[in-house]
């Protein structure tokens, strides 16, 4: 087999392979996109395209009085936005601090994070879900978010610590010889040259609640608190199927914002990503 | 601070008086020793810490150390739970109480020390600059750090107490007190059959469900990759973005969405089967076919993190380094053998771990996928049930805190020992400079 040929069956192998994923991939985003807009909350068969379409799932879910769905993307959302400026707040300072100064204690802390950051935190669950009902944070998006910041913390300092160690220590100390304070130099230097890695720490902070399904399930108790994740499997949980029709247009009005999102700023933390990543 | 160390060490032999243990000594009532070396209002500041820090903790940590040793005597005054919550609380307040007093201890002596070499005490205002330029790590470290001590470090140490205690349904406030028990819930889980034989199934499966999870999603994103980055192929922004659409659609929506598709009611695998080659697989029944299912899922799910990496740094590698090969005569499956594979690995080894660390922990797609169901006859736990799912059923279904609490502590043990051993042999965590 000459060159040529070979080179002519590898990309048609390579063709065929990518064309089957394809299917594969965009097969259950399109099925899905199809239940939604079949009529009905049928425990039928849905198609693809099926043949009569209605709107009014999509309709039904905006609808407040009917349904606490968009209640529960705006939970989400707040939830997701405050973890992440805390989380980004708390683990540049940290950070900042591992990475820049030499203090007693430095050494076993980068260790414990390490072990830290192995251990899940819903591992202590049963802890968890105990220590928030004595202190009362059962049921209330404040005991989620200090979860969700405080489980951030071990991991993305190490990323972030990771990151700074690569901006020149010469870059600080000429600042200091200009008479800058601590504060300073970290907000007005080692911050904006950071940005790619604050990005990647944003975005996987924000993930993290976005996704996030057992301590939210565990934690909020009333309706009116749920995240989507919650929200939405408590819609299939209840008499399994008979809403799926609803959950269909509500999962297609996560996904689609959601993975736009991602992939208009994929480039970006991606690259901070395999940066920080393969050396912390 | 070093250099002005080693000095000290150098005139070792000089001291001219005692005033550096005298001061130590005194320093057991924090802030005595201080005024000892004349240093008054630093020595106050720190009594009257020390002092507000008894007044106000000082009935609390009485409670709280009685209550950790008894979990409580009478009922129903006594909430076992509470009481063992306030102790873990007093414990680590006696625990920053002993970092304060040994830093007021070596503040004593370092001062006293200074006075028998007959050395200058800094004054106050250049010990308010070394203050504020030594203290400022801890100072940006003590939110984070306190936050990682009351939502994250206080609930470890809580389910290690709770392993050793009876805690569950039985034993709850205002019907019941607790006890400690020390090792009968690690002794039931290794004894008693029905827990026995429950523990050993879930814990196989969760590591053949780790293993097999994790390699094919991996396998597939290398696979992937290597495909696309071939130079000829057209179309790459567009492959690149459709093979990142699993990873950019949050994942329990892609879960619940294959929950619904391979549902033998109205889900459309079953309808594609029956139409095409006429069987229908009882994908939610049976556990074989549920587990094999998960896998699909996850391997689906997980894929597009690895394709990415790996694309990064397919792109990385220089086009010489194949020019060569092709020189020297090697084959495609040489050079990925040689060139291509060695090099991904070598760069992508850390984020590998932390994939099989992930899986070993995904909650998410064996609960929302069913439950972690199909029942098992005789048997504590579903047939897809892997040690979080489990937990996670007996603590918020069955509430057998108290065993559920031991399980957690093997798996964690068994976890953070695999991360370790494996990291140890990964040559970036060897290469840390920066410890």
């Amino acid at each position: 087999m000459d060159i040529k040929t070979n080179k002519i069956v590898r990309l048609t192998l390579s063709y065929a392979v990518i064309a089957f994923m394809f299917v594969i991939i965009l097969y259950p985003i399109l099925w899905v996109f199809g239940a939604s807009i079949t009529p009905g909350s049928s425990m039928g068969s849905f198609s693809l395209l099926p043949e009569k379409t209605t709107w009014g799932h999509y309709a039904h879910i905006f609808n407040m009085e009917e349904s606490n769905y968009l209640l529960w993307y705006w939970n989400t959302l707040k939830v997701c936005f405050i973890t992440m400026a805390a989380s980004v707040l708390v683990v540049s300072l940290m950070a900042y601090a591992f990475s820049r100064y030499r203090f007693w204690g430095r050494k076993n802390g980068l260790v414990v994070f390490l072990i830290l950051q192995m251990i899940p935190n819903f591992a202590a669950l049963i802890a968890i879900f105990v220590l928030a009902r004595v202190t009362g944070l059962v049921d209330t998006h404040l005991g989620l978010i200090l979860i969700y910041v405080g489980g951030a913390i071990p991991m993305n300092t190490w990323l972030m610590k990771g990151y700074l160690d690569s901006i020149p220590r010469e870059l600080d100390e000429s600042a200091r010889m200009d008479g800058a304070g601590h504060l300073r130099i970290f907000w007005q230097i080692i911050m904006p040259l950071a940005k790619p890695m604050v990005a990647v720490v944003s975005v996987f902070t924000f993930i993290i609640p976005f996704t996030d399904f057992i301590l939210a399930k565990v934690l909020l108790r009333t309706p009116e608190q749920y995240t989507l994740a919650v929200g939405l499997y408590q819609l299939i949980a209840r008499d399994f199927g008979s809403e799926y029709t609803t959950f269909a247009a509500g999962s297609i009005l996560i996904a689609i914002p959601i993975a736009i999102l991602f992939l208009s700023f994929q480039k970006y933390f991606v690259s901070g990503l395999t940066a920080g990543g393969t050396k912390g | 601070m070093k250099l002005e160390y080693e000095e000290n060490k150098q005139t070792n032999t000089g001291y001219q008086s005692n005033h550096r243990k005298i001061a130590m000594f005194l320093s057991l009532i924090p802030g005595l020793g201080q005024m000892y070396n004349r240093q008054f209002i630093k020595g106050i500041g720190f009594l009257i810490l020390a002092a507000s820090f008894l007044i106000v903790f000082w009935d609390f940590l009485d409670i709280g150390i009685w209550g950790l040793v008894t979990l409580g005597t009478t009922l129903p005054r006594d909430n076992s739970i509470f009481l063992l919550v306030n102790g873990i609380i007093s414990i680590l307040l006696l625990f920053f109480a002993a970092i304060f007093v040994f830093i007021v201890l070596r503040d004593a002596y370092k001062n006293g020390q200074k006075r028998d070499l007959g050395h200058r005490l800094n004054s106050m205002r250049e010990q308010y600059r070394n203050l504020i330029d030594n203290g400022f790590p801890y100072l940006i470290l003590s939110p984070g750090f306190f936050l990682l001590v009351f939502v994250v470090i206080t609930p470890i140490i809580f389910v290690f107490t709770i392993a050793f205690t009876n805690y569950d349904l039985f034993h709850q406030w205002p019907a019941s007190l607790m006890d400690w028990v020390g090792f009968e819930n690690f002794q039931k889980l290794f004894t008693l059959e029905m827990w026995r034989s429950t523990f050993f199934n879930v814990f196989a499966w969760t590591l053949v469900w780790t293993f097999g999870a994790t390699t094919c999603q991996i396998a597939l994103g290398v696979f992937l990759a290597v495909i696309v980055n071939q130079k000829e192929l057209k179309g790459k922004a567009i492959i690149r973005t459709v093979f990142i659409l699993p990873w950019a659609v949050p994942a329990f929506v892609s879960i619940l969405i294959f929950s619904g598709m391979f549902n033998q009611d109205f889900g459309s695998i079953n309808e594609i089967l029956a139409s095409t080659i006429g069987v229908e697989i009882p994908w939610m029944t049976e556990p074989f076919w549920s587990r094999l299912a998960l896998i699909m899922i996850q391997t689906w799910l997980g894929f597009p993190f690895i394709f990415v990496m790996v694309t990064g740094v397919l792109q990385a590698i220089p086009e010489e380094l194949y020019e060569a090969a092709v020189v020297d005569g090697a084959s495609a499956l040489q050079k990925f053998r040689n060139i291509t594979f060695p090099l991904i690995m070598f760069s992508i080894a850390p984020i590998l771990i932390t994939q099989y660390t992930f899986n070993f922990n995904n909650f998410n797609v064996i609960f929302l996928f069913n439950g972690g169901g199909p029942p098992v006859s005789g048997q504590k736990a579903g047939g897809t049930d892997i040690l979080i799912s489990w937990i996670y059923n007996l603590t918020m279904t069955s509430q057998q805190y108290g065993i559920a609490a031991a399980i957690t502590l093997i798996m964690s043990a068994f976890v953070i020992a695999v991360a370790v051993w494996q990291f140890r042999r990964t040559k970036s965590f060897q290469e840390e400079d920066m410890m």
